[in-house]
């Protein structure tokens, strides 16, 4: 007896409508002459969590013939689904991973986008699962594989990821059902039944191959029209090139053209350093040299490109009206940052100063950018970029930067391991604020720590697992047992006090 | 209103004899007990069964016609309690929730009304939280059932057969005057099928029969002499009775193969799952005809001794298939088979793993070697293909997508930057996903209400206090007296937060003593700062919880504070998953209707988030995600808010009281704007459109002058 019975499986997310879904084949399948029975379990992964949900269809005319009901299965068994279908690419994984697709009979439709998981985006760097490892794995293990961004289509139709499911399972034609009658389940619900349609519409062209979604294109690219600077900056190896080119684009946006000069003459003075080190180090360099402050930040927030990309993402309708409320922040040392260097280490130090001005810095405060008062108080303080370079924070950062370029300038020939290695620690430095005090504290204790003891054969190894150990986590935990198994007692500390610790970069 | 609306399923509780029944599991034994002619109904919503009270709080017409009392209890032990109107009188009750804790709380009732006994039918229909997607410990309901002596009804998982098992379930309690408990494993209580309906039956023997003309009959109550008359009726009386109904009524079923030399006993419960296996292995086919005969056991407890040993006779061997530890039955068996002098070998856990929910491919496993040692199978082979397990994330449950609770924990975390680490005895709720990323926040909890007195013993002059959370669904479910009266009459010196969103929102979005909104039929709107002061609580705060700043300060002062005593903080929002219920289709007809309205929504600059994920480390809002860093010079991913925000504002709360960075803003969308909108919006466009443009210009042309451009 050939298998009558169709057996499906939903891997969705909690809040996702994987119940939708689960309702409309169930509404489908009665409709046509289907026994339909399925399954989810609600609970606590109804809060975000993954969900099965398990879908069991069986002929009419079966049931008729035989005389009795068919036993079907509450859940989803290994070897024995027919259609695998995942609204997200790590739960077509995951469905892979509980053998609820396999190679010799499951068809497998899955959304190609991601829906990070918290411990992807706590990380404090980059700890994101590798999407490409997911896609070959779940090739292999399907039968047939339907895979495109459905996300892209959720948001191309203003309806939500069921209906594009729904699309590309009636496009995938592993149901014994017409194109129509999934229109009409999506009718007679009655429900936002415009939108659902023109997401099943795009859902179905893209799994039938008629209308792939586009690869989003990704980079700008920079033209160098000035012969002089081309010259430049084709001197460097090739495969620095292009980062040096952001570079120097970045930094006349931030400051000027002299700004970029100088980031120029610092790389060209790590002359005949490999291209791999020379591209981390102009990386690195662009973006400390192009540090943030309130400045740069006010620059940013009044920029009309800045007005185009919000209401794109928030997606205001064309002409709508709206506001947006910039959340600051900003600190004492923020504010004394951007003072003449003598004038702002004055005040930094004076604890009357400090104490009068404290309570204007206690709070964070509400700016509209969007109002005149909001857009010119930010405007003014982004013309105030005239003043940077004779800052107190410029004071501070081009002495941190001279000194880490100094290290690497004096590793470069003879440890040039340990010289990237250091060129890829200012990756640690990030942010504002608590961030960035974090940041610099833990920076400066690399720095001091690779002065101890210059001789050790295995430092470049230990610089690397302290910065990765610095990224770990945000309490220092995995830094300072780092730190501790170096024995550099001297360098482990609660990060609480952010202090900078001293090193040649130090002011 | 609770998390659904249920004005459609409602409908379905009409349906008349021969009428076809489509729908929920759980619903299937709403319109079951209509069919058996109930009298009241009670019970504790929880996850699998709190549709069941949903549907039911929904449909008061119908309570009303049938003249059915229903209401939500206060706690298990009350709904258990409830069933003490069947003790005296011919009225069928029945009362419901989630197993085993709810099992836990209502012990003791259970234990009485066993003792004593009943004369109507009281049923017990428990959602037995075992296995995938369970929120609670892994243990059984059985254990009750053997401790007390309550029947235990395990049907098969379909539709028909639960709906049976409720109407045999209240005659098998009127028979042996026992208390019948009929356990739903979560699938089954969610599972969508179809059933043939009967009439619904007004109850001929009223609640009003029974208060206007009571009976007494002292020899129920469990007090010297009775309860040792109990102990003597339930096991030479009831038992027997109950023995005598399973058998008669044939409840148990003898399915598959006449007869053969192996067979297999499994709980009703598990019997699609047994088959599907089955099928697998080419033992079935998909009807339930297997080749080898099952007695399916729909009572698992008592066990029929003279079943058991009839189908054990003339067999080699039988495999027992029974999902949870201990394994109760497999010891039964073996001693009625010892006893007996059967040397029928019985296998069960020895070849079934003893951990773990019995899915159809771990019974299978055990099937294919009980078939295997038995000369069954031949040569052919059944495992899937084997593989490399792809590296993917856990998925943790968390807090919605703006989670009122969300800023109570990164109080947490910002207090604890402040003074150090503190010890957090944490209660059940949505609110223990704290223990989970990103705030890793607790050290304990101990059950529902119990987070106050999980802390009770830490009652000693420190340097630190504790902290204790508790929701609002267990402060009134018994926390008011087991945390905060012991508290005070103990005179501890720690605090308590609650968690006041409105709902008990974790079992579904029901209402409670103090949800805020009306009520017909159920008093509402009752303040918990007050209800603490009144049991003698003298520092008391109420903080809305989504302002971080006053949440911070009050968290802070009251865990540093001088004074002693026990303190209170009553966290205050409403629970943003019902919130949005309510809210998001009146903001659509606002819209329709060309009113004026506000939208708001969090938006990340990403040219000045610099990817160090703090902001999702202290939120970790749903809607607080990654996307790639548009800029060139930087790898490490941007913080991002994708469109699910709903504009709560707590990660900006948090970008200010942790000093973060600036790259949030909240957007205000305006939605038909009045005239005013429009020229204030002409005017500042033209203005700063002006700066905007002189600015650019300068900036173009310095990168211009570069050779940029």
């Amino acid at each position: 007896m050939t298998k009558q019975r169709i057996s499906i499986a939903i891997a969705a997310l909690g809040g996702q409508g994987g119940g939708v879904l689960s309702n409309w084949i169930v509404d489908l399948a009665e409709d046509n002459g289907y026994l339909a029975q399925y399954t989810a379990i609600a609970g606590v992964a109804q809060r975000t969590g993954a969900t099965i949900y398990a879908i069991e269809l069986f002929p009419e005319n079966e049931i008729t013939k035989n005389g009795k009901e068919p036993v079907l299965a509450l859940m989803p068994v290994s070897g024995d689904v027919d259609i695998c279908i995942a609204s997200e690419l790590m739960e077509a994984g995951r469905a892979v991973n509980r053998g609820i697709v396999t190679p010799d009979k499951t068809t497998l439709i899955t959304s190609d986008h991601r829906v990070y998981a918290i411990e992807e985006k706590e990380n404090l760097s980059d700890g994101r699962f590798k999407d490409n490892e997911v896609r070959e794995a779940i090739q292999d293990a399907a039968k047939e594989l339907i895979i495109f961004d459905m996300e892209e289509l959720v948001l191309q139709s203003s309806s939500v990821i069921s209906s594009v499911l729904f699309g590309a399972l009636a496009g995938s034609g592993t149901l014994p059902f017409a194109r129509d009658a999934f229109e009409n389940t999506i009718k007679k619900s009655g429900r936002a039944v415009e939108t659902n349609l023109a997401g099943f519409e795009l859902g179905f062209d893209a799994a039938t191959g008629k209308n792939p979604p586009d690869q989003v294109p990704c980079g700008e690219t920079i033209t160098v029209r000035d012969e002089d600077l081309l010259d430049r900056i084709e001197s460097f190896p090739a495969e620095a090139r292009a980062i040096i080119t952001y570079g120097v684009h970045r930094l006349v946006d931030y400051q000027d053209a002299d700004y970029a000069k100088l980031y120029l003459e610092r790389l060209e003075s790590l002359n005949g350093a490999p291209g791999d080190l020379l591209g981390e180090v102009a990386r690195h360099l662009a973006l400390w040299m192009g540090f943030e402050d309130v400045i740069r930040v006010a620059d940013l927030k009044t920029r009309a490109e800045r007005t185009e990309k919000i209401a794109t993402e928030i997606r205001a309708a064309d002409n709508q009206i709206w506001y947006s409320h910039d959340y600051f922040h900003p600190r004492f040392d923020e504010f004394t940052d951007i003072l003449p260097n003598t004038l702002g280490n004055w005040m930094n130090e004076s604890k009357i100063m400090k104490m009068l001005l404290s309570p204007l810095f206690s709070k964070g405060r509400i700016i509209r950018p969007k109002t005149i008062s909001g857009f010119m108080l930010l405007r003014s303080i982004a013309g105030m970029r005239f003043m940077r370079q004779a800052s107190r924070r410029y004071h501070m950062e081009n002495k941190r930067i001279m000194a880490w370029l100094e290290l690497i300038r004096k590793y470069k020939d003879g440890n040039l391991e340990l010289a990237m290695e250091i060129a890829l620690c200012p990756r640690i430095i990030k942010g504002y604020g608590e961030t960035h005090a974090r940041g610099i504290n833990r920076f400066s204790r690399i720095m001091s720590f690779i002065n101890i003891d210059e001789n050790d054969p295995e430092l470049s190894k230990k610089t690397a697992e302290l910065r990765d150990a610095a990224l770990a986590d945000a309490k220092g935990t995995a830094f300072n047992t780092s730190l501790e198994n170096y024995q550099a007692k001297d360098l482990i500390s609660n990060d609480g006090k952010n202090r900078e610790f001293k090193w040649a970069g130090s002011s | 209103m609770a998390e659904r609306s249920f004005k459609q399923e409602v409908e379905k509780l009409r349906l008349a004899d021969g009428d076809e029944f489509r729908g929920e599991g759980i619903l299937a034994v709403t319109k079951a007990l209509l069919q058996a002619g109930v009298s009241y109904v009670g019970g504790y919503q929880g996850s699998p069964v709190s549709h069941l009270m949903d549907v039911l709080a929904d449909a008061e017409d119908i309570m009303n016609e049938l003249n059915v009392h229903f209401e939500t209890s206060a706690s298990e032990a009350t709904a258990a309690a409830m069933l003490a109107a069947s003790v005296n009188y011919p009225l069928r009750g029945a009362v419901t929730w989630k197993s085993t804790v709810g099992t836990n709380v209502a012990s003791d009732a259970l234990a009485n009304v066993s003792s004593g006994g009943v004369t109507g039918g009281a049923l017990v229909i428990i959602g037995e939280d075992y296995g995938e997607g369970s929120s609670i410990m892994q243990e059984r309901s059985h254990a009750f059932a053997m401790k007390s002596q309550i029947w235990l009804l395990d049907p098969r998982p379909n539709l028909t057969s639960i709906v049976n098992a409720v109407e045999t379930g209240f005659e098998l309690s009127e028979a042996s005057n026992t208390p019948v408990m009929l356990e739903l494993r979560i699938r089954a209580c969610h599972v969508y099928g179809r059933f043939t309906t009967k009439d619904n039956k007004r109850p001929e023997f009223t609640l009003q029969d029974a208060m206007e003309n009571p009976n007494r009959d002292t020899s129920r109550i469990v007090l010297p002499p009775a309860n040792y008359l109990h102990e003597h009726e339930k096991l030479k009386e009831r038992w027997p009775a109950a023995i005598e109904f399973i058998k008669s009524r044939k409840l148990n079923e003898f399915l598959g193969a006449e007869t053969g030399e192996i067979g297999i006993i499994v709980q009703g419960g598990l019997y699609n799952s047994l088959i599907r296996a089955m099928e697998l292995l080419g033992l079935s086919d998909a009807f339930g005809d297997a080749s080898i005969p099952i007695y399916v056991m729909n009572v698992t407890y008592p066990v029929v001794d003279t079943e058991i040993l009839e189908f054990m006779k003339d067999k080699k061997a039988v495999l027992l298939v029974e999902e949870g530890h201990p394994n109760y039955i497999e010891q039964e068996l073996n001693t009625i088979l010892r006893q007996a002098g059967c040397e029928t070998i019985l296998n069960g856990k020895d070849l079934i793993t003893d951990i773990g929910e019995y899915t159809s491919d771990v019974i299978k496993k055990g099937v294919e070697k009980f078939a295997r040692a038995n000369g069954l199978l031949g040569n052919s082979r059944f495992e899937t293909a084997k593989f490399t397990p792809i590296d993917v994330p856990m998925r943790p449950a968390g807090f919605c997508t703006g989670c009122p609770e969300r800023p109570m924990f990164t109080a947490i975390q910002l207090v604890e930057q402040d003074i150090g680490p503190f010890h957090v005895s944490a209660d059940i709720g949505c609110h223990l996903f704290s223990i989970l990323p990103p705030f890793n926040i607790g050290n304990t909890t101990m059950g529902y209400g119990l987070g106050w007195a999980g802390a009770s013993a830490f009652n000693k002059n420190a340097q630190k206090r504790t902290l204790s959370i508790m929701g609002d669904g267990g402060f009134w479910h018994n926390g008011l007296t087991s945390g905060v009266g012991n508290a005070v009459f103990n005179q501890t010196d720690n605090v308590l937060m609650i968690v006041d969103n409105n709902y008990s929102a974790a079992t579904g979005g029901q209402d409670l003593l103090s949800s805020k909104g009306e009520h017909e039929k159920r008093s509402t709107q009752h303040d918990i700062a007050e209800a603490v002061r009144g049991v003698g609580i003298n520092w008391v705060k109420t903080v809305r919880t989504y302002d971080l700043v006053e949440m911070h300060r009050t968290l802070l002062d009251a865990m540093t504070t001088k004074v002693r005593g026990p303190k209170v903080i009553v966290a205050q929002g409403e629970c943003q998953l019902n919130r949005q219920r309510r809210v998001k289709p009146k903001f659509k007809r606002d819209v329709k209707a060309g009113k004026r309205v506000e939208r708001d929504r969090f938006y990340v600059d990403s040219d000045t988030c610099t990817g160090d994920h703090s902001c999702i480390r202290m939120s970790g809002c749903p809607s607080l995600t990654l996307k790639e860093n548009p800029d060139p010079l930087k790898s490490d991913p941007v913080a991002y808010v994708d469109n699910s925000c709903v504009g709560c504002g707590h990660c900006g709360e948090v970008a200010h009281a942790a000093v973060l960075c600036p790259s949030f803003s909240k957007v205000s969308l305006v939605y038909n704007p009045n005239l005013w909108d429009r020229i204030k919006d002409t005017m500042r466009g033209a203005v700063i459109g002006w700066m905007q443009s002189r600015a650019e210009r300068k900036r173009r042309n310095r990168l211009q002058k570069a050779g940029l451009l």
